[in-house]
């Protein structure tokens, strides 16, 4: 290839790079507003982590699918030990807590564990035989692999963790091909159990919080504020924004939150409605990388890793956007690359670079070179 | 299908596509959620979300307008407003209530007095109104305040105005005073100007009479301020639009002068126009401060005044009723002759008239009276002997037609009127005949007749004037009054009566006007005060069981101008308490400088003038209770 670009570079998945980096600028034009014209606090530290993070993406590509494999269930052991080390020192320090300190790194095991229980579930349905599929010998051992981590998570008590384990498990197992009856059966059993759960499993408390989210304007001091806020900074922000630094609903503080959870309701303050089809526009371009990538893979494990994957950052995203838009309850999910966070950031990146792995070793279809 | 056989490898590769492009489906419909959402949040609900967002950033702080003016009837001031500093408590926004006042207590070094009742206040406010922690400070005091305030939320010290009444108690009774609005006026206007800190509404009066006129609009200020209430900056303010001035018909001059002149004693001065009916004075003493009760009157100011048997929160001149006594001879005088009395007919006196078995006293054995005689010494024998003659129902309409027992359109929320009885009221009342006695007793002011000080000015200055004056405390243009329904000749005999009161041999001549061509004509009154049965005077013994003293005037005698009239609470006498007053107050209008020599010794004798005497109960009052000084 005679071109004035050095083959390495050439080689790299720009596609993937350029979505990402995209999207990171406009997560950091967002910071630096929201800092009030500055790149301190936010803005910088956000450009430099995912210089960083992508660095270790590709290195991550590099690795072969075996390598994947070979790993799951020592990560995946490693993981669960260190959420039961979390309880134990959150134990003994008298007080909830979900990082583990070691020395030189925080870890949040919660974190690493969605992409680790999305690697696990697909060695495992790759490793059942296709006649299984059917029997119970494929329900088990899955769910056993998500129950587990799910009530560690939960003691913490980190239930969006959960859900996010739950959500990737389920969709794996639904692309892997368990019989479709499956999910209309456990469909049907949440939408017949949730009325009942409401009325005779939730403390008034909780029954509370569930019409504040379905009615935020009834407490707009208490827990509806965030979404109350939320929605005035949307909505405000009208369809081209108020321009560039001019968000004052993320500048005098009436928005919480504002460039972590909240950050796109403070784009869409400064940007308008403009800025949020753009952000939706990327996120498409990346679902349809992920997904691409997935059916293109020519191994089952590649396949459903890199779809597990996708979904995971899928289910970061719906769930914030759903939330900042009032369609969701306040939960602490941060916006995919757009908002300030480092651990976020390293469980995307860790998802990415997986599925780039799988861009970048399609594999043979089984049963034609083995 | 597939799933009731064991399914191949390849069958599950298909599904895996098939089912990752629902996924990826499923996905695309909740991108479009979102999106949808969004735009109907950003284009059709925009501009409610673009209100909300500017009321979150934007705070809009009330100006308390100024309060218009009261102007007497030459434009001077009675009460007008001062700008100071003033701190407020918005009860509401307290972190520490007890620990914030301790510290604006040792800020603005105010006294226990004060701390108890911003702490009564603070609790009784219900978190919606602004208390009042001092007003009228200076700029050190307000200073330190303002640089504390981060450690003090629920605080608020600002630059307004305060109502100000440079006559101090002499206007009390007269205008009201202002204050917070209380939660039940809140609660029928809601207007958010209502708990602005620094506003007053009119709270009694004229005050709440003219409220309306005087409130004025507020001005506003537009603050972009943070979640937490910092102030980013001013955007924009409106200056508030002043209420509209009130001119009286008072004279203040005048008032304030018979407010001093009233010294020591408990009583009402009321001073009318004789060629308009205007009041020029209107004098309740002793009366509260309105400056200080404007400010939210301090718990040991209030139970001085509460207690104090000398009722200094009632306006003796519009609701304190008291028997005429003999100031009423003038007016059965006028009432005989239309009943054709001839007022040169005499009546004998020998110190009493005998009505059955029963004698009614007469203070002095008079001899043969004629009826200007009988007015001048005050003679009890002529007016019983004559009323008896044409029964009390024929003297009761000239009362009436001269005010008393009348209504009278004036805007004073609280007033009394009094009662003129007849046969008819006491069958209505009592379900009782009239009698002679009850004659005899309403003919000398006493029984069932009472009357207010002021229905008393306004029958003298009737008589002066011979027209049907209507009282008026605004100043305007008006209609000029009807002749009364009795002729000149009736009213030169009563007048005469009453010049030879002063003039002649009379009961006041001590208080002849010393003054050139000028005369005061009048009549003396003493009133037994109820609970006092005969064979004990009233001349002595405990302050509260002496005798009223009233005296009605005018002068000058020809061509009368002003009208008076001056009760003296337990004065023993009219002559001896009231008559004095009167005559200085009427020397006023025509000699100040002589007047105010006058008055200058009396206070000189008092110990100082109202405020500086008042001060001095209030401190020995507070001794008195243990509280510190």
């Amino acid at each position: 290839m005679n071109s004035i670009v050095p083959a390495p570079i050439a080689a790299l998945p720009w596609r993937i790079i350029l979505i990402l980096l995209a999207l990171v600028a406009i997560g950091t034009t967002v910071l630096y507003s929201a800092a009030g014209g500055s790149f301190q606090p936010w803005a910088g530290q956000h450009m430099i982590r995912f210089l960083v993070l992508a660095a270790m993406a590709i290195a991550m590509s590099r690795m072969p699918l075996e390598f994947w494999k070979s790993i799951t269930f020592p990560l995946y052991g490693i993981l669960i030990l260190m959420l039961v080390a979390v309880e134990i020192v959150g134990f003994a320090g008298g007080g909830s807590q979900r990082w583990i300190n070691l020395g030189f790194i925080s870890i949040q095991p919660s974190e690493i564990m969605k992409p680790a229980i999305v690697l696990a579930a697909a060695w495992f349905f790759d490793r059942l035989p296709p006649a299984k599929i059917n029997s119970l010998e494929a329900i088990w051992p899955v769910g056993a692999l998500v129950i587990v981590p799910s009530i560690l998570v939960i003691i913490q008590p980190d239930f969006d963790a959960a859900l996010a384990y739950i959500f990737c498990v389920v969709v794996i197992a639904f692309l892997a091909g368990l019989p479709i009856l499956y999910f209309w059966a456990g469909g049907g059993a949440i939408m017949a159990l949730a009325p009942i759960v409401y009325f005779f499993g939730l403390r008034p408390y909780q029954q509370n919080r569930v019409l504040i989210f379905l009615n935020p304007e009834k407490d707009p001091l208490g827990a509806g504020y965030h979404i109350t806020q939320s929605k005035i900074a949307i909505g405000s922000g009208g369809i081209f924004g108020k321009g560039f630094g001019n968000g004052t609903q993320s500048h005098l503080d009436y928005l919480p939150e504002g460039h972590t959870d909240f950050i796109f309701a403070t784009m869409a303050e400064e940007w308008g409605l403009a800025g949020g089809l753009v952000i939706l526009f990327l996120y498409y371009l990346l679902m349809r990388w992920g997904l691409t990538v997935a059916m293109e893979s020519r191994t089952r494990y590649g396949q459903l890793v890199a779809a597990g994957l996708t979904c995971t950052i899928f289910f970061y995203m719906m769930i914030n956007l759903l939330m900042v838009v009032g369609f969701a309850p306040v939960a602490g999910l941060p916006l995919p690359f757009v908002s300030h966070g480092g651990s976020s950031m390293l469980t995307m990146m860790i998802c990415i670079g997986i599925i780039m792995s799988v861009e970048r070793h399609p594999g043979s279809r089984r049963g034609q070179l083995s | 299908m597939i799933e009731k056989r064991a399914p191949t490898s390849g069958q599950l590769d298909l599904s895996f596509s098939r089912r990752a492009v629902f996924i990826g489906g499923v996905q695309a419909t909740i991108g479009g959620v979102v999106a949808t959402r969004m735009g109907y949040i950003s284009i059709f609900e925009s501009e409610r979300y673009k209100l909300l967002s500017e009321s979150n950033r934007i705070n809009l702080t009330l100006i308390p307008p100024r309060r218009g003016w009261f102007i007497d009837r030459l434009g001077k001031p009675i009460a007008t407003n001062r700008a100071d500093f003033r701190v407020d408590i918005i009860p509401d926004r307290l972190v520490d209530k007890d620990a914030t006042i301790k510290t604006l207590a040792q800020l603005l070094s105010l006294d226990q007095d004060d701390i108890d009742r911003i702490a009564r206040e603070v609790t009784e406010a219900q978190g919606f109104q602004p208390v009042e922690v001092a007003s009228g400070l200076d700029y050190e005091s307000f200073a330190r305040v303002s640089v504390r305030l981060p450690d003090l939320p629920g605080v608020s010290p600002r630059q307004g105005f305060s109502r100000y009444y440079p006559s101090g108690a002499a206007v009390g009774h007269l205008l009201g005073y202002v204050g917070v609005v209380s939660a039940e006026e809140y609660k029928l206007n809601r207007d958010p100007l209502m708990i602005t800190p620094g506003f007053k509404i009119g709270k009694d009066s004229l005050e709440k009479a003219f409220e309306p006129q005087l409130q004025g609009k507020p001005g506003a200020k537009r603050t972009e301020v943070t979640a937490r209430g910092k102030i980013v900056r001013d955007l924009s303010t409106r200056s508030d639009t002043p209420g509209k001035p009130v001119q009286l018909a008072i004279n203040i001059d005048l008032h304030n002068y018979a407010a001093r002149r009233l010294g020591m004693e408990s009583g009402s001065v009321v001073v009318i126009d004789c060629l308009t009916g205007d009041i020029l004075a209107m004098v309740s003493m002793p009366c509260f401060d309105p400056n200080s009760f404007s400010e939210g009157i301090g718990r040991m100011e209030w139970k001085m005044l509460s207690g104090d048997e000398r009722v200094p929160l009632r306006n003796k001149s519009l609701q304190g009723l008291y028997p005429p006594g003999s100031t009423l001879k003038p007016m059965v005088g006028l009432a005989l002759l239309k009943q054709g009395i001839d007022p040169a007919e005499t009546v004998t006196c020998g110190g009493g008239y005998r009505l059955g078995n029963r004698v009614f006293k007469c203070l002095g054995r008079h001899g043969p009276m004629n009826m200007t005689d009988a007015i001048m010494k005050s003679c009890n024998t002529y007016f019983y002997a004559m009323s008896n003659r044409v029964g009390y129902d024929a003297i009761a309409p000239v009362a009436r037609e001269l005010g008393l027992g009348q209504r009278f359109p004036l805007p004073f929320s609280s007033q009394s009127y009094g009662t003129v009885p007849d046969s008819a009221w006491k069958l209505k009342k009592f379900g009782q005949e009239w009698t002679s006695s009850d004659t005899l007793n309403a003919t000398i002011g006493q029984g069932y007749m009472i009357a207010s000080p002021f229905q008393l000015a306004l029958m003298s200055a009737r008589i002066a004037s011979g027209l049907k004056l209507q009282p008026e405390i605004l100043l305007k243009k008006r209609q000029p009054a009807a002749h009364l329904s009795c002729p000149d000749e009736h009213l030169d005999v009563v007048r005469k009566g009453m010049d030879l009161v002063v003039n002649g041999a009379g009961t006041a001549v001590r208080s002849r006007l010393e003054l050139d061509a000028i005369q005061m004509a009048g009549k003396t009154g003493t009133a037994q005060v109820r609970a006092i049965k005969d064979g004990f005077r009233g001349k002595s013994g405990a302050w509260k069981y002496r005798d009223h003293g009233l005296f009605v005037c005018y002068a000058p005698t020809v061509n009368p101008r002003y009208a008076a009239s001056v009760v003296i609470e337990h004065g023993m006498g009219g002559a001896r308490a009231a008559a004095p007053v009167a005559k200085d107050v009427l020397t006023f209008l025509f000699d100040p400088g002589k007047a105010m020599a006058a008055l200058e010794t009396f206070e000189a004798g008092w110990g100082g003038g109202i405020q500086e005497r008042m001060d001095r109960q209030y401190a020995a009052f507070q001794a008195a209770q243990g509280g510190t000084p």
